[in-house]
């Protein structure tokens, strides 16, 4: 069985219905009654709220109702809330300002939404969405996070004095303010990483249906975590009792993080469900996502990191302003701070590290996790400072980061973390061999006869992953625990049933956990089945992000999968009379060691529920369940190699080379993993030279509003990549799993601009490096 | 989008009755601009005129050096024709690198002329080309066609019938796309005809498409890309937006013109 197991290439099981279009997403679903909504909008991206008159709204054909956020307050719907405290230096707690559902007094964001409609057709509710009145009073906006922080800016939140959400900090400044005094040599930077829009393939919908008889709620909705939506719903929104709420997140067509965070729809598609008895579905048009969905990064960053004379690192500093968008999204506290600062020490042995961190309001959407979610963020300073400094202290990129490489583990960084494990040498070599490192100067040379620029930059990324213990995050100031659910059901017949509390949207874990139980019993991945995605079907969980399921979510199925191995053993001792210890699980069959007596599973199973032949004591039936919490972050590492060549004449870049070395611990489906890889590249590369959003800094308008504007990767953007992995296996988990679904989006954003910088020798360009950009840069280079 | 009445007339005639006929009414070639400004309620006529079946307005002819090409020509149609090709491949090339193939196989050449958008391919080639654009009520010289952004000399009930131009001795186009939307960012379409060189440039324009006098000069004096040398044209009238200044787009000019040049020598 061994063709079907832990580490085959296994082509993916979902991808039938996927590629064939007969995927089952929230917009597939009917539910008799059924009707649709749209939001009414703010305009504006700072204005309040004078007056809302649907009365012309109510008289259009098919409208059934026009609410208000005075109605949702009224009914007693909650505000939505960030699910992660954090507190200033000053020991103060964060500023939380007020997020309704629905705007009531002010609209703080283009695309805040105001009001929703519900009529029979989704051309009726947009047509009475337009003839909804706002009376608007315009305000001052601001969108750029440094400049809102400054006097006189306008003010979004009376709860957030300045616009500040938080002033926290990290490590010893007076210990890092020393070092750098008495350093050999201090490389300077301000580093801005730019905003991005997540962009899932899928909009987000939601479709809220209330069951009157039953007096039962349910919400199918675009979720990466199902589980965690029905318990905020129900313990912050009012919206309804666990027990009278069911959510759903059918197929889910991308997230990226993006889909981690409730939003007010959903809650207001059920709640306007409830108050008008017809179930409500919405879907997202593709503006409304540019304009809505958590978007992305967004930081400003003042760095120093200081060198010794035999260039060893000495102390990092770091002073970020952190972009919040209009309201705290719910991970959004987490994402600049726990996620971020706590990787500053990147690959290396720095000594003494400080961060700083300013959360701060601003009139544009708001930003949480997407795709690495603070650790791209880490990673590019990290990264970029350390190749600025390389070229000011004359020495090799390579060799600087050689010199500085945390060698031994466990390794305890400044910031919190404890590396488990890692051989960074090993990613560099490997990348430095696969890109032909040492031949670069001879194709520099050949670029350079015809016309082009060719530049080289290289990225030693460390991220963690698999989200962390309960405990341990739970003393950061998160909600929730971090653990993972797993329940295995073994049905009579023996065929079997994995309950996972991950969710899948787009990652293959109806393939790669049906793998894991292949391995275990030897059985064909046809006669297992992943069950995920419903509150009423899986019990609890705690859903996928931070490149967990693996490391996490795997770990709770291998450890359900250990009991139902313990009780199937003992059963088969009983039948086949023999020892226990000598009961081995081999190709779909439980065997005696040594002897050729077999009990294949299927006869097992059905001897489990037939009951009739059972141990002492024994149960009938054969299920098991588990909750998995890691002991630590995993911590994949790698090294991303990017070579460029510029146009001079138009500032275009093209890659013509793109190494990845990662160290993911123990491999499940190679295929899947490269996947995941190319990816997450795609989206870093889209990041470093194509993704750029754009608000009007004097109207607050969002001008990337669509592709027009937007620019997304395509195919012809990115050039065939060359991955590889030498991996050391994860000591924290059973499985020995790291994950990879973010390190392609973490590591490739400096490698890009390494690579570009070294190309033009210009150092202060931003991402994205647009053509336009480039060409600026290589002209003003040319003037002095 | 609104609702809107959807008209399939087969004769010019009948279309232009359809539209005379109707309380806001609006031609749709391809649909490639109008549908989605419809689709995002930016448009909104109470019916719709469509001009892709009305089979007078198909199809390309070469009568020695004379090419026509209808209408409701796809681009697609274009990129394939094997005698046009044969006569004058920039524009088969050029034709091939609009849009993507969903655009080519509905966009037409009256579509885009009539839409006449600043950042559309066929603008630049009709002015270079010097080409006559065809309507059922008269026939329009380029330098008298293009009026400004999105803005032509068509009249409301006005249908582009056809356009048409002499081959010239050498042309050639080169576009540098918008990295998000891949419409032109500034693209240089270069003719040398009989009555001299000719260089039109899109995608950078404020008034839209417009003749680079500069570009011109210089390849009367030598067709090649090496007259262009420390060539530059002004940026002033030029297009400013995120994606590109006027004064990256006035370097484009002459980097695309270039480039233009080479091809048509190449070709």
């Amino acid at each position: 069985m061994a063709m079907e197991g832990i580490g085959a290439r296994v082509a993916r099981k979902e991808d039938k219905r996927f590629i064939t279009g007969s995927g089952s997403y929230v917009d597939d679903m009917v539910v008799p009654g059924m009707k649709h909504s749209a939001f009414v909008r703010s305009p504006h991206a700072h204005a309040d709220i004078k007056k809302i008159d649907t009365k012309a709204a109510e008289k259009m054909p098919g409208v059934i109702a026009v609410l208000t956020g005075k109605q949702l307050k009224s009914d007693g719907i909650g505000n939505l809330i960030c699910g992660w405290m954090v507190h200033s230096k000053d020991g103060s707690p964060m500023n939380m300002g007020a997020w309704s559902p629905l705007a009531v007094d002010r609209a703080r964001y283009v695309g805040d939404a105001v009001a929703i409609v519900v009529a029979e057709t989704k051309g009726q509710a947009r047509d009475a969405a337009e003839a909804v009145e706002v009376a608007y009073k315009e305000k001052k906006s601001v969108t750029d996070a440094v400049a809102a922080l400054k006097k006189g800016a306008p003010q979004l939140h009376p709860e957030a004095a300045g616009n500040l959400i938080y002033d926290w900090e990290i490590g010893e400044a007076a210990a890092v303010d020393k070092a750098i005094a008495s350093a050999a040599h201090v490389t300077t930077m301000r580093i801005v990483n730019n905003r991005l829009v997540p962009n899932a393939m899928e909009p987000r919908a939601a479709l809220g249906h209330y069951d009157r008889a039953e007096d039962h709620h349910t919400l199918w909705t675009t979720s990466q975590n199902p589980h965690v939506a029905r318990v905020v719903m129900s313990a912050f929104y009012n919206v309804a009792p666990e027990n009278k709420l069911r959510v759903i997140a059918p197929d889910v067509g991308g997230g990226f993080g993006s889909k981690i965070f409730i939003y007010p729809e959903e809650i207001v598609c059920l709640w306007a469900s409830r108050r008008t008895g017809v179930p409500v579905k919405w879907v997202a048009d593709r503006t409304e996502s540019f304009m809505c969905d958590a978007h992305g990064r967004d930081h400003v960053s003042e760095v120093q990191l200081a060198f010794d004379q035999n260039n060893r690192m000495t102390a990092l500093k770091v002073d970020t302003v952190a972009n919040f968008g209009a309201y705290m999204s719910l991970f959004s506290s987490a994402v600049p701070t726990y996620l971020y600062a706590t990787l500053l020490s990147g690959q290396y042995a720095i000594p003494q590290i400080h961060c700083n961190v300013r959360a701060v309001y601003t009139n544009t959407a708001p930003v949480d996790a997407y795709r690495g979610a603070g650790r791209p963020e880490a990673t590019y300073v990290v990264e970029r400072v350390v190749e600025t400094a390389a070229r000011e202290l004359g020495v090799s990129p390579a060799e600087l980061r050689r010199r500085n490489f945390i060698t031994s583990f466990p390794h305890q960084t400044p910031v919190i973390m404890n590396y488990d494990a890692g051989d960074y040498a090993a990613s560099l070599d490997a990348a430095m061999k696969a890109a032909d490192y040492a031949g670069f100067e001879k194709r520099r040379d050949k670029a350079k006869k015809a016309g082009k620029l060719r530049g080289i930059g290289m990225s030693c990324y460390i991220e963690a992953c698999g989200i962390a213990p309960s405990s341990a995050v739970g003393s950061l100031g998160a909600g929730v625990g971090l653990w993972e659910s797993a329940e295995v059901r073994v049905n009579m017949a023996g065929t079997i049933e994995v309950l996972t509390g991950s969710h899948s949207h787009g990652q293959g874990h109806e393939t790669t956990f049906a793998q894991l139980v292949s391995q275990r019993l030897g059985l064909p991945l046809d006669q297992i089945s992943i069950v995920h995605g419903d509150t009423d079907k899986v019990q609890m969980g705690m859903g996928t992000y931070g490149s967990r399921s693996g490391a996490v979510g795997m770990s709770a199925i291998a450890k359900a999968l250990d009991k139902v191995e313990v009780k199937a053993k003992k059963l088969a001792a009983h039948l086949m009379e023999a020892d226990e210890g000598d009961i081995v699980i081999e190709n779909g069959e439980l065997k005696v060691a040594g002897t050729d007596k077999t009990v294949p599973w299927s006869q097992l199973a059905l001897a489990a529920y037939a009951a009739h032949n059972l141990p002492e004591g024994m149960e009938p039936g054969l299920k098991e369940g588990a909750f998995y919490d890691p002991t630590n972050f995993t911590f994949p590492a790698g090294c991303y190699i990017c070579e460029v060549e510029v146009d001079p004449e138009t500032g275009r870049t093209e890659i013509v080379q793109f190494v990845a070395a990662d160290d993911f611990g123990n491999i499940i489906n190679p295929m899947i993993v490269e996947g995941q890889v190319h990816g997450g590249l795609a989206q870093g590369i889209g990041q470093a030279m194509l993704e750029g959003t754009h608000y009007d800094a004097e109207s607050g308008q969002l001008i990337t509003a669509s592709y027009m504007d937007y620019c997304m990767p395509r195919a012809d953007d990115l050039p065939s990549f060359q991955v590889s992995t030498s991996n050391t296996p994860c000591p924290g988990n059973p499985l020995g799993i790291k994950g990879c679904g973010e390190a392609g989006a973490i590591g490739s954003p400096p490698a890009v601009m390494n690579a570009i910088t070294d190309a033009i020798g210009d150092n202060d360009l931003t991402m994205p490096a647009t053509p336009q950009k480039v060409w600026a840069a290589l002209k003003a280079a040319t003037r002095h | 989008m609104y609702s809107t009445t959807y008209h399939r007339p087969t004769t010019v005639a009948d279309a232009v009755k359809l539209r005379k006929k109707a309380e806001d009414g609006q031609f749709v070639s391809g649909g490639m601009t109008l549908i989605p400004a419809m689709k995002t309620r930016l448009a909104a006529p109470s019916d719709l005129v469509d001009l892709r079946h009305v089979g007078e307005l198909k199809g390309i002819k070469v009568s020695g050096k004379t090419v026509t090409i209808g209408a409701a020509t796809t681009h697609a149609e274009v990129a394939e024709s094997a005698k046009l090709r044969k006569v004058c491949p920039a524009i088969c090339d050029l034709a091939a690198h609009i849009g993507d193939p969903h655009v080519r196989h509905m966009g037409t050449i009256g579509g885009s002329l009539a839409n006449n958008d600043p950042s559309a391919d066929y603008p630049a080639a009709m002015l270079a080309l010097g080409a006559t654009i065809v309507t059922d009520k008269r026939e329009l010289a380029a330098d008298k066609f293009f009026k400004g952004l999105f803005e032509t000399a068509l009249k409301d009930d006005e249908i582009v019938t056809a356009v048409t131009f002499t081959v010239p001795a050498k042309c050639g186009y080169a576009k540098f796309p918008n990295p998000a939307s891949r419409y032109a960012m500034t693209g240089v379409f270069v003719a040398k005809t009989k009555d001299g060189v000719r260089a039109a440039v899109t995608g950078a324009g404020e008034d839209g498409v417009f003749r680079a006098r500069e570009v011109e000069a210089a390849l009367a004096k030598k067709f090649d890309a090496s007259a262009l040398e420390g060539v530059s044209v002004p940026s002033k009238d030029l297009m400013s937006d995120i994606h590109a200044s006027a004064e990256y787009r006035a370097n484009l000019v002459v980097v695309m013109a270039k480039r233009a040049v080479a091809a048509a020598n190449a070709g």
